[in-house]
């Protein structure tokens, strides 16, 4: 019925078309809803064996709005501002507000540095990465690899091992956390670069310019502000792994979030977790500031 | 009947249309022509608004363009539909989509957000396509059609819009002669069926064989308004002070464009 109009036209391009219009359209919707079904039978198929059951859910979920209602402080207006020693006060809910603070900054730290190694090792991997540069497929496939090995294991794995060789202490989180950081980027920066208009890269290399090279002037300037993106997401994101990679000894505020966890100290669990949103909003004003600056910077010196 | 009434825009300290007051009869074929910098492609984007002038007015069979909002804006935009350099297809899209864009200010919101448009407007694209012999592409992409081809494309998506008014800011300037002919062919087309055309061109040859009218600007000045053959060489000369090579050839080095073709083979 919907060739009516063609038809009308009269035009046999026109109605050429519409038929291939529609047969392309049928052919879409098939596979738009078999790849439905199939999604919907592994959706259902992985609930079926991660054991995820509505009414387990249901009854939970109350049972999750009383912890936050343990951790709430409590605090009293009439002394609100008074010292660590009155109960009610700011100052008694945050009483070890300078052990805490320190405390975050060297998670603050942790993550600064191991977003920054794990970016320039997974800056340098990217380029071989690629499949639209990589020099051969044998290297295509063996950076491909490497990076996912570095991603799928748990930084808290990582985190283990590193304590286990050397010693207890921030050096073992951050390591953990760069290693997982180069993996995670080196996969998004790899598919900036595929992204990327190959046209300079060509010109590059035919005005004999070294493949080295042509990563450098002809995809690095494309791709940087896309980097710079992914760059202060993986920060944020590493600012919350480094707070939890304490939990086996690997530094930071995590080991301290832990002890209060397990040994129930529900006012100072809201507390430092308080700190640490704090924390990361804070970051997160101040990184979008950052990459629009930069950003800025990169347009104006084109 | 468009009515330009000292319509000006000022950019910080730089007057780019300065008081420009003309008046455009329907159907009518005008070509706009100038230096770099005179003002031409500010003053077609501010009769779509997609630039707001800093004063006057627009009129169109008395409605005061420069007054629209929202919706009444969009319904004005789809009258006067904009053809640009650079053709601004959406690479990623098939050409059929991207002429069907036309119809988009005429669909719910819903349905257009799903790319779903009815079987007379597939026609309509379909029909628009073939007009200009690339109803076969209609399922390719964009990007692997040539230049020549994704103006002509560009053209079927301004036709979809069911245009009074096409605006075309330097059509052809990225493309070579002989694609530019056929773009200039299928303007002077849709224009014989009684779209009013207005069309910036950097090359003098073009405007003379093509239009009905040449619109000249000088910083952002009228400084002629005529017929083609009252625009002689000697007029170019005391109007820019250069040679109409001189004129040609500057022009075209501002758009990027190919070097003018030598006045000879234009005549020919």
């Amino acid at each position: 019925m919907s060739q009516q109009a063609a038809y009308a036209t009269g035009l046999p391009a026109v109605i050429r078309g519409e038929e291939a219009f529609l047969a392309a359209r049928r052919a879409k919707r098939l596979q738009a809803l078999l790849g439905g079904a199939i999604l919907l039978g592994c959706l259902l198929a992985a609930a079926w064996m991660s054991e995820v059951r509505p009414a387990t859910l249901w009854a939970g979920l109350p049972r999750i709005g009383e912890y936050f209602a343990r951790i709430l402080p409590d605090l009293r207006w009439g002394v609100l501002f008074a010292d660590a020693e009155t109960e009610g006060s700011l100052a008694f809910w945050m009483y070890r507000l300078p052990e805490w603070s320190w405390l975050i900054l060297e998670t603050a730290n942790m993550a600064a540095l191991a977003t920054l190694m794990g970016s320039v090792s997974a800056l340098l991997l990217a380029f071989p990465a690629a499949r639209n540069i990589a020099p051969s497929g044998m290297v295509f496939h063996v950076t491909r690899r490497f990076l996912e090995s570095l991603r799928t294991v748990p930084e808290i794995v990582y985190a283990l091992i590193f304590v286990w060789a050397f010693g207890i202490g921030p050096l073992a989180g951050i390591l953990a956390i760069a290693l997982h950081s180069a993996g995670a980027n080196g996969k998004l920066f790899a598919e900036a670069i595929e992204n990327a208009d190959l046209r300079p890269w060509e010109a590059v290399r035919a005005a004999g310019g070294s493949w080295v090279q042509g990563c450098r002037y002809a995809l690095l300037p494309q791709v940087l502000p896309n980097i710079l993106s992914y760059v202060l997401l993986r920060f944020e994101v590493n600012i919350r792994s480094a707070s939890v990679i304490g939990f086996v000894g690997a530094g930071g505020v995590g080991e301290e979030l832990y002890k209060v966890i397990s040994f129930n100290y529900y006012e100072e669990v809201s507390a430092i977790v308080l700190l640490i949103i704090l924390t990361v909003s804070c970051l997160d004003l101040l990184s979008e500031r950052l990459r629009h600056a930069a950003i800025g910077r990169l347009e104006a010196a084109r | 009947m468009l009515e330009i009434e000292r319509l000006t825009r000022r950019f910080g300290e730089k007057t780019a249309v300065d008081g420009v007051s003309l008046s455009i009869p329907a159907g009518q074929m005008v070509g706009v022509i100038g230096r770099s910098g005179a003002g031409k492609s500010t003053l077609l984007r501010m009769l779509n608004r997609l630039t707001e002038p800093s004063a006057g007015r627009v009129l169109f069979d008395g409605t005061d363009i420069t007054a629209l909002r929202g919706q009444a804006l969009r319904d004005w935009r789809m009258r006067c539909a904009m053809i640009f350099q650079q053709f601004n297809l959406v690479q990623r899209l098939d050409v059929l989509t991207n002429v069907l864009v036309g119809r988009l200010n005429r669909r719910p919101v819903l349905t257009s957000l799903l790319r779903m448009f009815t079987a007379q407007e597939r026609a309509m694209a379909l029909a628009a396509l073939d007009r200009f012999d690339l109803a076969e592409t209609a399922l390719q992409r964009a990007d692997t059609l040539s230049g020549g081809q994704q103006q002509r494309v560009a053209i079927a998506r301004a036709l979809l819009q069911e245009p009074r008014i096409i605006l075309a800011d330097e059509p052809i300037a990225s493309l070579d002669p002989r694609n530019a002919r056929t773009v200039m062919d299928a303007l002077r087309g849709v224009n014989r069926d009684g779209i009013t055309v207005l069309v910036n061109l950097h090359d003098l040859a073009t405007a003379r064989d093509y239009c009905d009218r040449i619109v000249a600007l000088n910083a952002g000045r009228v400084v002629f308004d005529g017929p083609p053959p009252a625009l002689t060489a000697q007029r170019i000369r005391e109007i820019y002070g250069v040679t109409e090579e001189e004129f040609a050839e500057e022009a075209a080095a501002a758009v990027g464009a190919p070097p003018p073709r030598h006045p000879a083979i234009a005549a020919a």
